[in-house]
This record gives C-alpha cells, sequence and structure tokens, in this order.
C-alpha cells in the first residue's frame, strides 16, 4: 500500500489550498533527503542493512544516495574518524550545498567511543557542527531509521530564513566554516 | 661455509665466525634466533646475511622499533626480523640507540621493503634512519609534533576534558 504524506496544515476551499511557503518547501525537503554516506567502519555495515531491503530507507525518501558532496543533503558519519582524516571530512561538509543536515552515527563518530587515543578525533562535532547523534556500537538499523526521521522533523519545521541567520553564521564561525 | 640446512646453532656460530665481537648477544625466544648487534654495524651485518650464499636471508619481513625508557643509552631497540625463502629459516636482529640520538643506518639500499616500515617507525619513534631516501611520516597526521609511541607520552587523547579519571581508576 502507497502511504502518501499528509498535506501541512492549511486553508482548504473548492479549487484551492492556502498555506505558508514554509511548510511546503519543509515537507518537500524532509521526504526527499539525499543521503552522502560517509562509512568508515561497522556502522556502515549497520547502514547497509539500513538500506536493504529488510529496513529500506527508501521508505522515508531517502534512496537516492549521493556519493557527490554537491547534490547530497545530509552527511551521514558512520564510523571511526581517525585525526588524520578530519580535514576530509571537513572539505566532504564544506562542499554541500545549504540547507545541510549531519547525522553522527555511532559512539565513535558522536564521541571517539572507545578509541581514546592520540590518533582519534574524539568526536565529529569538534569539526562541523552535527544536527543528530545516534548512540550504539553500532547502532541497530532501527536506531539509524529513528535518526534520519528526527533529521526529516528538523528539516520539515526548519524556518526557511534559519540559514541566513547571524545566530547560524556565528555558529559556522566557531567551527572556523566559511560563510558566504 | 656450506650449510644443507639452516638452524639456530649453525646460523649463530657462522655470524660468530664471521663477525666475532660485534655479536653483542644472543638468545632464543620461542624458538628463534635473536641476535644483538651494534647500531652502527647492522648496514654490513644484515647485507651479509643478505647476500650470502648458504643464508640468503632476502626477506626483511618486519622492522619496528621498541622503547625501553628504563635503559639509559640504550633506550631505543631498533628489530629487524629476516626471512630466508630458499632456506626456510627466520631470525631477529636488534640494535640498541639512545633515545638522544636515536640514529641508524637505514637499510633502503638492502630492501625496498625497508622503506615505508622506516618511515613508520621514525613516525611513531622518531627514529632518524641515515640515508633514507623520504623519511617523513606515513600514518599519523603530517601536523603532528611528537612520536606518539614513546612512553613519556600519554596514549589518550589530551584534547578531552569532559572524562573524570576518578571514573576510569586513573
Amino acid at each position: 500500500m502507497v502511504k502518501m504524506v499528509e498535506a501541512p496544515e492549511g486553508v482548504e476551499g473548492q479549487g484551492f489550498f492556502a498555506t505558508s511557503l514554509d511548510k511546503v518547501i519543509g515537507m518537500a525537503r524532509a521526504n526527499s533527503l539525499w543521503p552522502l554516506p560517509f562509512a568508515t567502519s561497522c556502522c556502515g555495515i549497520e547502514f547497509m542493512a539500513t538500506m536493504g531491503a529488510n529496513y529500506d530507507l527508501a521508505r522515508f525518501g531517502s534512496e537516492r544516495l549521493s556519493f557527490s558532496p554537491r547534490q547530497a543533503d545530509l552527511l551521514m558519519v558512520m564510523g571511526t574518524i581517525a585525526k588524520k582524516m578530519g580535514p576530509v571530512l571537513k572539505q566532504v561538509y564544506d562542499q554541500m550545498a545549504e540547507p545541510k543536515w549531519v547525522i553522527a552515527v555511532g559512539a565513535c563518530a558522536s564521541s571517539g567511543g572507545i578509541f581514546d587515543t592520540y590518533s582519534v578525533l574524539q568526536g565529529i562535532d569538534r569539526i562541523i557542527p552535527v544536527d543528530v547523534y545516534v548512540p550504539g556500537c553500532p547502532p541497530r538499523p532501527e536506531q539509524i531509521i529513528e535518526g534520519v526521521m528526527k533529521i526529516q522533523d528538523l528539516a520539515r519545521n526548519e524556518n526557511l530564513r534559519r540559514r541566513n541567520s547571524d545566530e547560524y553564521k556565528k555558529m559556522l564561525e566557531s567551527y572556523n566554516i566559511e560563510t558566504l | 661455509m656450506s650449510m644443507a640446512e639452516l638452524n639456530n646453532e649453525n646460523v649463530l656460530k657462522a655470524l660468530t665466525d664471521t663477525f666475532g665481537d660485534a655479536i653483542l648477544h644472543s638468545e632464543m625466544q620461542f624458538g628463534m634466533l635473536n641476535v644483538e648487534i651494534p647500531a652502527d654495524r647492522n648496514l654490513d651485518i644484515i647485507g651479509w646475511l643478505k647476500s650470502n650464499e648458504s643464508l640468503k636471508m632476502e626477506f626483511l619481513t618486519d622492522l619496528c622499533a621498541v622503547h625501553y625508557p628504563e635503559q639509559k643509552g640504550r633506550e631505543l631497540a631498533v628489530v629487524y626480523h629476516l626471512h630466508s625463502w630458499t632456506k626456510n629459516y627466520r631470525m631477529r636482529i636488534k640494535c640498541f640507540i639512545s633515545a638522544q640520538k636515536p640514529e641508524i643506518a637505514s637499510l633502503t639500499g638492502l630492501y625496498n621493503a625497508a622503506n615505508w616500515m622506516e618511515r613508520e617507525t621514525f613516525d611513531f619513534y622518531g627514529v632518524q634512519f641515515s640515508g633514507h631516501p623520504d623519511l617523513r611520516r606515513i600514518l599519523n597526521m603530517d601536523e603532528m609534533d611528537y612520536h606518539p609511541l614513546l612512553k613519556q607520552y600519554a596514549l589518550e587523547d589530551e584534547t578531552r576534558d569532559d572524562k573524570d579519571d576518578s571514573f576510569f581508576g586513573r
């Protein structure tokens, strides 16, 4: 059975439907998130299960993985990020176009996990802003789907002006990310 | 010297017959011959082991270092694992150098395999391999300003401030 997305709140009459632009765009964005899988270890394997037929992330409009950052909306970081790989991850984030969201899947991406050691980045939020953290070592596909659904909530309810705000620019500047 | 089959006894005898006092120490560990030689003799002794017709130690299995901070003046051991494919024999060579002047000749002229392994040993222990064509870090990030496996440095990431040591028994 095909389940359609419900229309946002609005005023409906014969031959017209009125709602706010925010809600229409939010609905469209939330149901067509293109993820960029940045999979470095076992959490990436769980993600493969998440994309597979049993769990099927495509149900949420995210079946189109983008291996180019330029067409991606959602950066999914799954696995240990070594300090040497940090600049690579940051460049991938930089290359993504706004609006963009980041999800840190698993203990390593969120906090370094068990790898409290000189060579491992202690959480990707040291170099890029993160919207949703998924705990687990590794998390089950259900948890990854929950994380993606949280990102959908963020996308659906985001103010269209948020990414032009001073607050957002300040947040990016705190990560030494250039803003236009 | 001709040996039908190599074993720890006849290899050690061949080494002491040829190099005498330069064989500083020898022992068997897990059935494998360990020989300590002076650091400034590594090239000619290992070169001889490689080129000698009855030994033919033509494969450098591994090259690494060990840090013994309590051994003053000989804190760093550079360890070579040699393997003779044709004679089916393995052995270990150790050279000790001081942490103040961690220098030893590079084996890149003898074995191409030494190139990356010496870079790794430099990366983690700061051993300077003189004569190496491209001695720079290989595994750690280029910006790192110390050699992390020297024991004076903590294993843990030192930039973390959210860990209460009392929860970790430290």
